[in-house]
């Protein structure tokens, strides 16, 4: 979409591609003959989805107003890049990509409604959004019922597959298992204190971790479990009993703005986490900027990407998100997987040869995407992503360093047998 | 032809007639099926908003809880949804089959108890009735027997919309959490996700609505009415007379508690799902800045006021996605500033005046003659 174009693009592959860019209406001048190559719509379209000769609608959907905005808003701006940079390099079966951006204002029927709008009135292709659980299973009976395609990208429970969503984020015992055994093994931890949001993917995720701790690792066990409600900042009891239990290792799934009273207050208590173990699965790079660095500077966290990874793909990454979206930005988990979205769509469309819901539903399984920031991904049978797991350690700069990544790409397994 | 209604005015027939044509004739003609279907969550607010009418505007007590009764409704409906949704074929994959799914995420293996009435479909239908008057009367009675009163039961209220929040949020395996209850399908094995099943529950709810207008009506002008309104302008001297106030404000309050019960249960039918967010604070405001829109003196300018006030935000939502809370923002404010009456005030003071004029120098020439026209009081 060229009007989210910043001027100054300075790097020369991109100015390639932006030469590239000035040069195609000049080309479609030429007419049709010009672009043998792409395939006619009739084709690749049969289900009267918004395609055209020469252009393909898709939706975006998360809430850019409410309180979620602010981790959703990331999401929205690595979509867009994407799409952008899609288009640069000459879109999708030789179609532009154009985007109709719709807010779920925070709201779960609201998501569901736009969710609505997106597939009857607009035919989107395909859609990249929603965030929290909530809205996903809101939305979810749409695109089974009008037979859409969502790109989710947040780390979720599990517990669900559907024809109609790919899941670009992990779902739980992706970020989990490998997390547990690392900190196990390298720290000899044996005790636990689970700690959470009260809400459906800090319960399960902690539910998953239990039974991991108490089955899987030898003489390790869970020596605490609390929940708080969502936007709690009253941490003092819990971090008193933390300080009476020692355990080894405070597993924390806190999330949104409780963060910054949690791990504030762990630091007014006392709590070095240079000595003690913390490791979380809740805190990107994008909490932390709320958080701020220096009172989380220490804590392990449990992720598939950090900003910090040094790979080629990352590096061309981040700076040209920073380019688009200003140098402030930071770059979390999430961020990364909602890049993925309008990429893998690309991918398998180009694989299926056609936009037809059915057929990239049929063709997502072995899709890979070896130019992802995170390094390498492949689409599973079950429509998550087959990704590594990695652990980071927070700094005082707000950026995580790699401590530790697992050597193979990690099965993703929504239906875990043992651990519900 | 002048109509002389003992039950409705010339306005307010008017008023009635033109929603009539307008929910019954104009919008289901003009409309696809998916507007037709927001239009049927707007008009959920509605019966809020009318119950609303009753109770703040006549009776003089503002509640900013209604979301309580709007979920409780609604809950009621999705749990024998959600029920017939979790048969045991439907759930195989589960550990537990036959129980809804967020059940079994959360280790639970045996339906609990309060769930096993809504197998029942009359049950149901009761329950979404009496459970929210029950709930009204036991809030009414604890407070208003004891004279707490204004600012203090709008606070208590909002606070009740809290802890019912934190409630449903907190006990995840009995109520869905945050989450909510999803993917609700077939009502007494009919598909309520079909295009043509949205066709007939908008109008199952337009007919409910009007009875509701129509109960709401009979209420306000029996000697019932007269008293509510009495109440609110001296309570002091309603009570002085006689009469015992706290029956009359539990009453005006179980009433609104029933009509936003009965929007509830239509939202879940209509949308689909019933989760906690229709059930805090922030949906309860909402709900009375329609009826503040619309006027909140008027039963008619309630259903106005949730029809335009959604639809707007429908529409700004769409035009600009980052912006339209701001004008939506700026929307109350200035129906505040300059229309303290809301819209039914417009009408009342501006409009209607000019269409008396008009027609009494139409009847000086003709007589007959109704000009058509919007709603009003």
């Amino acid at each position: 979409m060229s009007d989210e174009t910043k001027p100054g693009l300075k790097s020369p592959l991109r100015r390639k591609l932006l030469m590239g860019m000035a040069a195609l209406p000049a080309v479609s001048m030429l007419g049709r003959p010009a672009f043998a190559d792409v395939p006619a719509t009739s084709a690749v379209n049969t289900t009267g989805l918004a395609v055209t000769d020469s252009e393909v609608t898709v939706g975006i959907l998360h809430s850019v107003t409410g309180t979620m905005a602010i981790s959703e808003t990331g999401s929205v701006e690595a979509e867009k890049l994407a799409i952008e940079q899609i288009n640069a390099a000459g879109g999708v079966l030789g179609r532009k990509i154009k985007f109709i951006q719709e807010d779920g204002a925070s709201d779960w029927p609201t998501f569901a409604e736009k969710a609505k709008k997106l597939l009857v009135n607009d035919k989107c292709a395909a859609v990249m959004g929603c965030w929290t659980s909530a809205s996903r299973k809101a939305v979810l009976p749409v695109f089974e019922q009008y037979n859409g395609m969502l790109y989710y990208p947040t780390f979720y429970e599990g517990l669900e597959q559907s024809k109609n969503v790919i899941y670009t984020g992990q779902e739980a015992t992706q970020q989990i298992i490998a997390g547990l055994d690392w900190v196990n093994k390298t720290k000899g931890a044996k005790s636990f204190y689970l700690l959470g949001s009260d809400y459906i993917w800090p319960r399960t995720s902690n539910k998953i971790a239990r039974k991991h701790i108490e089955n899987h690792l030898q003489g390790c066990k869970v020596v605490g479990e609390e929940y708080f409600p969502l936007g709690s900042t009253q941490f003092n009891s819990v971090i008193n009993k933390i300080k009476l239990t020692k355990p080894d290792v405070i597993y924390a799934i806190i999330v949104g703005g409780s963060n910054v009273a949690f791990y504030k207050q762990l630091k007014a208590a006392g709590i070095d986490l240079s000595k003690q173990t913390l490791l979380t699965i809740s805190v990107t790079e994008d909490e932390i900027d709320g958080i701020g660095g220096e009172n989380i500077a220490g804590a392990y966290a449990c992720m598939k990407y950090f900003q910090s990874l040094d790979n080629p793909n990352n590096k061309a990454f981040v700076p040209a998100f920073k380019k688009m979206w200003g140098e402030k930005t930071v770059i979390g988990d999430v961020t990364q997987a909602a890049y993925l979205g309008p990429w893998l769509w690309k991918l398998t469309v180009e694989k299926a040869g056609s936009f037809d819901i059915d057929k990239i539903a049929a063709a997502s399984p072995g899709v890979e995407f070896k130019g992802a920031p995170e390094g390498y991904v492949r689409i599973h049978e079950n429509h998550h992503l087959w990704s590594k797991t990695r652990v980071g350690r927070a700094k005082a700069d707000g950026q995580y360093e790699l401590i530790y990544e697992t050597a193979d790409l990690v099965e993703p397994d929504p239906f875990p047998k043992g651990y519900q | 032809m002048v109509i002389n209604s003992r039950f409705f005015n010339r306005s307010e027939l008017l008023g009635f007639l033109a929603l009539a044509v307008l929910l019954l004739l104009i919008l289901p003609l003009s409309l696809d099926i998916f507007r037709l279907n927001l239009v049927a969550k707007y008009l959920t607010y509605a019966f809020v908003g009318i119950g609303l009418v009753l109770c703040w505007g006549y009776g003089g007590i503002l509640s900013l809880g209604q979301g309580v009764f709007f979920g409780l409704g609604g809950y009621c409906m999705a749990m024998y949804l959600k029920l017939e949704a979790s048969s045991v074929a439907n759930t195989k994959i589960q550990s537990t089959p036959g129980i809804p799914d967020f059940m079994d995420w959360n280790q639970i293996t045996q339906l609990p108890l309060f769930w096993k009435p809504f197998h029942s479909f009359p049950v149901t239908l009761l329950a979404i009735l009496l459970v929210p008057a029950f709930f009204a009367l036991i809030i009414g009675a604890a407070m208003f027997k004891r004279r707490v009163g204004g600012v203090y039961f709008a606070i208590i209220t909002q606070a009740i919309a809290a802890i019912l929040t934190i409630l449903i949020v907190g006990q995840q395996g009995y109520t869905g959490g945050i989450n909510g209850i999803t993917d609700l399908r077939t009502l007494h094995g009919w598909d309520i996700r079909t295009d043509h099943a949205k066709f007939i529950l908008y109008f199952v709810e337009v007919v409910l609505l009007f009875g509701c207008i129509v109960a709401a009506q009979f209420i306000r002008l029996t000697k019932l009415g007269r008293i509510l309104v009495a109440m609110r302008e001296q309570e002091d001297r309603v009570r002085f007379s006689g009469y015992s106030v706290a029956n009359f404000k539990i009453f005006a309050f179980c009433a609104a508690a029933v009509f936003a019960a009965i929007g509830g249960a239509m939202f879940t039918l209509e949308v689909g799902f019933m989760s906690p967010s229709f059930v805090g604070i922030v949906p309860s405001i909402e709900m009375v800045i329609y009826t503040a829109v619309g006027g909140r003196m008027s039963i008619f300018g309630a259903v106005w006021g949730a029809l335009l006030v959604n639809f707007a935000k429908t529409s700004l939502s769409e035009s600009f996605p980052q912006l339209w809370l701001f004008g939506l923002g700026a929307l109350f404010i200035a129906v505040v500033l300059a229309f303290p009456n809301g819209l039914a005030g417009v009408w009342a003071d501006h409009i209607q005046p000019r269409i008396d004029r008009l027609l009494a120098s139409r009847r000086s020439k003709s007589a007959g003659l109704v000009a058509d026209g919007a709603p009003a009081e």
